[in-house]
């Protein structure tokens, strides 16, 4: 394997509603912060990657709008997933290990603000089993968490002690769209809008970008003092019926984390992006976390969701503490599909 | 210049027929006929809706069986104000549904009139539409007691 890690990483803030900017003017600055933090132009990088949605720009091909914040030309080597940019950065970091690149950016980016996220999420599902029925994200999501609390696997208390941490932990965010002080008394004498979940129990809607380059060692031990190496890289898919999935338990994370080689020694620092506070929950168990370490610092999903970028800000929030000695080893995880059917998990280390 | 401009009809859709293959085309032409099939895996456990394929294993899969139009609710989510291109117009449930004769839940939706109604492990039935079409839309459940 050859060694790759991540040298430079910059987020938009997490915005309920991007009212005056689209997704390439929200992309531009990150871009340019990026190429200012790291100093690399486009003529060092080999490949560009990209994750994002034509779903939530409602129209096919809208992610081609997005090269112009990079510049294509003179033409460059680039590709696009049609997922969160921690997916992308998967596709660039193999590309990097085949041989076919040193040096490559990587960027998620998305504006859900213009649809009915909740809605468009359901055209994910089986086309003739159950999107024509369009059961909303939240609803889905509820499915799962009355199932756990049926089961005894956590409590709504659990549930809302996550958004409590979380949302604390972002108030030293500068890009967190929820944050504050909050309680679990207080969030459980919110109502419903989805029985078991509260509004607190879910992760806002937010447009955003982030944007990463990921490198070989000459290039990182050049730009970075501690550079967060990529130690292990792994992400796994589910069946997509609920009913022949272990819904109570995410057995895609526990085998990515097994291949990632996540619980072979402490982590210092973890970065969530399930949605949901149950799904954290769930998370958690299955990559083996407990209070040693440092969960969600920066408020995880549950305190800035920019769809489609919100997975690789994980992976960049996780390096940032690598890179500031505040973490050795970090994992960072990421999520798609419907009740964390498909879980990417990074472990990042410092020198 | 005394000549109409040329027109034509322009309607937005698919121009092609789309084949379901060979198990859900089996499975909803039986639903319109009112009649729901899950499909045996190797181990005897039936699989609901069926798949082509062992999801666990991969083996290929082919012994359809029917299943019973009535089943228990292994869990649900009320309702309260359903969207525009939801199942019903009235407040409503998802639910996962496990049919009698089928080892795994599927989601649908239940018509039990109020959120009190619901739980886990209650019994539902299918109340079929007027006129079925070979639609996962061709039912909802409803309280079977």
């Amino acid at each position: 394997m050859r060694d790759v890690a991540v040298v430079g990483f910059t987020q938009s803030p997490s915005l309920r509603r991007e009212t005056d900017r689209n997704e390439v003017e929200i992309l531009i600055p990150v871009i340019q912060e990026l190429r200012a933090q790291t100093g690399i132009t486009n003529d060092e990088v080999d490949f560009v990657c990209s994750g994002s949605s034509d779903y939530l720009a409602g129209s096919s091909f809208a992610f081609i709008s997005g090269l112009d914040a990079v510049g294509a030309w003179p033409p460059i080597c680039e590709s696009h997933v049609e997922m969160d940019g921690a997916w992308a950065l998967y596709e660039a970091w193999v590309k990097i290990q085949m041989g076919y690149a040193d040096v490559a950016l990587v960027y998620g980016f998305g504006k859900p603000s213009m649809g009915d996220v909740p809605l468009t999420m359901a055209l994910q599902l089986d086309p003739y089993m159950m999107m024509p029925l369009w059961p909303d994200a939240i609803s889905v999501a509820a499915l799962q968490a009355r199932m756990g609390l049926d089961a005894g696997i956590y409590s709504e208390r659990d549930m809302a002690e996550r958004a409590v941490r979380d949302r604390g932990n972002a108030k030293s965010s500068d890009v967190a769209q929820v944050k504050g002080d909050f309680t679990v008394d207080g969030i459980l004498a919110d109502p419903y809008i989805a029985n078991p979940l509260r509004k607190h129990d879910c992760a806002p809607i937010s447009d955003g970008a982030s944007a990463m380059i990921i490198a070989t060692a000459d290039v990182a031990n050049r730009l970075q003092d501690r550079p967060a190496w990529i130690r292990g890289f792994e992400h796994i898919c589910e069946p997509m019926d609920f009913g022949v999935r272990d819904l109570n338990a995410s057995r895609s994370t526990e085998i990515a984390a097994e291949k990632a080689g996540v619980r072979s020694d402490k982590i210092d620092v973890a970065e969530l992006s399930a949605p949901f506070t149950h799904q954290q929950i769930l998370i958690e168990r299955a990559l083996g976390l407990d209070d040693a370490t440092n969960i969600n610092p920066s408020g995880g999903a549950l305190a800035g969701n920019p769809i489609m970028a919100v997975g690789l800000s994980r992976i960049g929030e996780a390096a940032k503490r690598v890179w500031d000695g505040s973490a050795d080893r970090a994992v960072a995880h990421a999520t798609s599909g419907p009740c964390l059917q498909q879980n990417l998990v990074c472990l990042l280390e410092g020198n | 210049m005394s000549e109409p401009s040329l027109t034509a009809p322009h309607q937005l859709s698919y121009t092609y027929k789309r084949s379901l293959g060979p198990v859900f085309s089996k499975f909803f032409t039986a639903l319109r006929d009112r009649k729901v099939l899950g499909m045996k895996r190797r181990d005897g456990t039936v699989l609901m809706p069926p798949k082509e394929y062992d999801p666990d294993t991969g083996e290929s899969l082919d012994e359809m069986v029917e299943l019973a139009d009535a089943g228990v609710v292994t869990s649900w989510v009320w309702v309260p104000k359903p969207r525009r291109q939801q199942p019903l117009t009235q407040p409503f449930a998802y639910a996962l549904v496990q049919l009698d004769g089928a080892d795994t839940a599927f989601l649908h939706a239940v018509d039990a009139g109020s959120e009190d109604k619901m739980s886990t492990g209650m019994r539902v039935k299918m109340r079929w539409a007027d006129e079925t079409i070979g639609a996962i839309t061709d039912f909802v459940f409803v309280p079977a007691e």
